[in-house]
């Protein structure tokens, strides 16, 4: 079980050797101490391990993660898991804006809040957020399912495509094109396998309400011009 | 009274309210939507023609056109890449979409390119096997849509294009009509199939210089520092966004003048934001060298570049490269005279067919239809495109070896001067016959 000590090793020397690991490595989990909020911590890895962060990182944090499962014992700043293709990110403080943005895959679990655009263009990642999500989350959200069990800020799901958001607490507002839909049994399954993956207890799939695109934006109408 | 010969007024159109005008407006009042159309400007604009090289003479001695070495390769990317691309000729292929254009034409920039000893580019909507097959050094374009974006693809590029904005629409993002997304495109897109893409102008995850620093510190990160990272803007404020670019730590700066082509956009953005890139080289240049960094940042122009001369005369302006992107269209086929039935057809006629979102190209260039893409046959245009490349190339070493360089970086502000007043107060160059650079001498 390799421990870089940051303090000692720097960030370079750290992501070269997550990035040469091969598929069959030995070397599955790595503990890395005194990130300090260094940037682009455990980015770019593309093998099945475990990375452990103890303490904050800073700016895309486990960015275009493959395959690899990070944990954040601490906050993380920007961009956390963005562009994550597969493997879990997950994030026992808060997160700063952008958590998730683009990803196309994996799951990203944040314990506590997640700032302004959780989840903005998020192509096919599952995120679950067990605090609160801040404005403008999941704009031009595209695939993929974003569940909050708090509350969500202004202008929820603006110009969504095909994400599904489901959102246990109030919603400030929603964005263009973003409607409430029926909750069904089909959408229940699937809060349950998330909530179940990112060890949620105790709370049931029928307290949140889901909420998704009314295609309404979708191919150009100049009766629509307000709304763009 | 018979008035028959009393000479009568003509009819006159108002400069103002011309033709086009007009019809622009009847269009608009009976539509209710504005026009959108692909390429770039179509106005008249102060341009390289509006420049000479002055040649050798007495006080200069030229090199022999058909003896002496006239060298044109290019380093770019030798700031912080550990591999830094070669190319030798300073021509690259601009960044254009799959999507917007068809699999065999991605493949023919790929080819001809390859050729040519030089760069293509992918654009919005990711990499496809067959560019990166066809093309020997292939830049990855990393956009604020983020379609097709992909860890791995970054990995087989030789170089990542931070996309910040392009000549034609600065401060726009990208639009992908539905009658062009095909099943393959909407795929590689994660969207449903025939619905409209609109490409986010601003990136998701980061905004302004000090964020974008961090923003290539991570691309730097995941591909181990190995390629070079440029960041490309459309012409607007060169002078500060070139400097903010070095500052985030660019290996490469590409800047594109309003002149550059786009996939789909409004006229009206088209025609009315962003400089010529005539008026953007020099400040762009100037930024460079204030900050100690010309020829250490390579910075490469695009918008309008159509010949040889127009490659020697961003290179004398300080540009280290140029980058192609409607020119080498036309070079595969794109608005060819051959195809004029089909272009009347279209309600247009070939040189002014700009309609390349409606995906109906009958040259099979801007168009996802498979019938019409299988028109373009991507070996021959290929070749085609590379043969242009050469002309370019042979056009531009014959003017620096006229103006007495051995290499076409040796060309300098003061081999040119202008021809108007406007275009040498763009240009920083005298006006010719004169000493007077409007602005700077008086």
């Amino acid at each position: 079980m390799p421990h870089v000590d940051l303090a000692v090793t720097s960030k370079r020397d750290l992501n070269a050797a997550l990035h040469a690991l091969p598929a069959n490595t030995n070397e599955t989990h790595w503990h890395i101490a005194n990130p300090e909020g260094a940037h682009a911590l455990a980015a770019g890895i593309n093998a099945p391990v475990t990375v452990e962060i103890d303490g904050h990182a800073g700016y895309y944090c486990a960015g275009m993660n493959s395959q690899a499962t990070v944990i954040v014992n601490g906050n993380v700043g920007v961009g956390v898991a963005e562009n994550m293709m597969s493997g879990r990110v997950h994030v026992k403080g808060d997160a700063s804006q952008a958590a998730g943005a683009t990803a196309h895959g994996g799951l990203l679990v944040i314990d506590g809040n997640a700032s302004a655009r959780c989840g903005i263009s998020m192509k096919g990642v599952d995120i679950v957020v067990k605090g609160s999500i801040g404005p403008m989350s999941a704009f031009m959200a595209q695939a993929g399912n974003l569940v909050v069990l708090g509350d969500a800020g202004e202008a929820l799901g603006d110009s969504l495509y095909e994400t599904r958001i489901f959102v246990r607490g109030a919603v400030k507002s929603l964005g263009a094109d973003c409607i409430e839909k029926d909750l069904r049994p089909e959408h229940e399954e699937i809060l349950a396998k998330l909530l179940s993956a990112a060890g949620v207890e105790g709370i049931s799939p029928s307290e949140f309400r889901r909420y998704g695109s009314a295609r309404g934006l979708y191919n150009f109408h100049v009766d629509n011009a307000s709304a763009y | 009274m018979d008035n028959s010969h009393i000479p009568q007024t003509l009819p006159r159109f108002s400069a103002t309210f011309d033709p086009h005008t007009l019809a622009e407006i009847r269009r608009a009042a009976a539509t209710g939507i504005y026009d959108i159309r692909g390429g770039g400007t179509k106005r008249a604009l102060p341009h390289f023609d509006d420049l000479l090289f002055l040649g050798a003479s007495v006080s200069r001695y030229p090199l022999e056109g058909y003896r002496e070495k006239c060298a044109t390769d290019v380093w770019l990317g030798t700031r912080f890449a550990k591999k830094p691309i070669h190319l030798k000729t300073p021509i690259t292929i601009a960044g254009m979409s799959f999507g917007a254009l068809s699999a065999q034409a991605k493949e023919a920039l790929g080819r001809g390119a390859s050729i040519a000893g030089t760069s293509t580019t992918t654009g919005d909507g990711g990499m496809t096997p067959e560019e990166r097959g066809q093309s020997q050094t292939l830049v990855y374009q990393y956009l604020p849509s983020r379609y097709g974006m992909n860890p791995d693809d970054i990995r087989k590029a030789d170089a990542i294009e931070v996309v910040i904005g392009q000549g034609a629409k600065p401060g726009g993002g990208g639009m992908l009509l539905g009658q062009k997304i095909s099943d393959r495109v909407a795929a590689m897109r994660t969207l449903p199939k025939g619905i409209d893409q609109r490409s986010a102008c601003r990136h998701p995850d980061w905004t302004g210089p000090d964020d974008l620093e961090i923003k290539i510190e991570e691309l730097r990160e995941i591909t181990d520092w190995e390629k070079p990272i440029y960041v490309k803007v459309g012409a607007t404020r060169p002078y500060y966004d070139v400097a903010l670019a070095v500052k985030s730590g660019a290996d490469v700066v590409v800047l594109d003048g309003m002149q550059g082509g786009t996939a789909a956009t409004q006229d009206v953005f088209i025609e009315h934001v962003g400089i010529p890139i005539l008026a953007a080289i020099r400040p762009a240049v100037q930024a460079l060298q204030d900050l100690g960094m010309h020829r250490k940042v390579q910075l490469i122009v695009s918008g309008g570049i159509r010949n040889g001369a127009d490659v020697a005369k961003a290179l004398a302006l300080g540009a280290d490269a140029v980058a192609i992107g409607t020119a080498a269209l036309v070079a595969l086929g794109d608005n060819d005279p051959q195809l004029e039935a089909e272009y009347q057809a279209l309600g247009t006629t070939a040189g002014a067919y700009d309609d390349w979102h409606e995906g109906r190209d009958p040259a099979g260039i801007t168009t996802q239809d498979p019938v019409l893409a299988a028109r373009l046959d991507p070996v021959a245009a290929g070749r085609r495109l590379a043969n242009y490349l050469a002309v370019l190339t042979l056009e531009a070493q014959t003017i620096a070896r006229a103006c007495g360089k051995s290499h076409l970086h040796n060309l300098e502000p003061e081999d040119l001067v202008a021809l108007t007043i406007e275009a040498a107060a763009m240009a920083r160059v005298p006006l010719a016959g004169t000493n007077w650079i409007p602005g700077q001498q008086f």
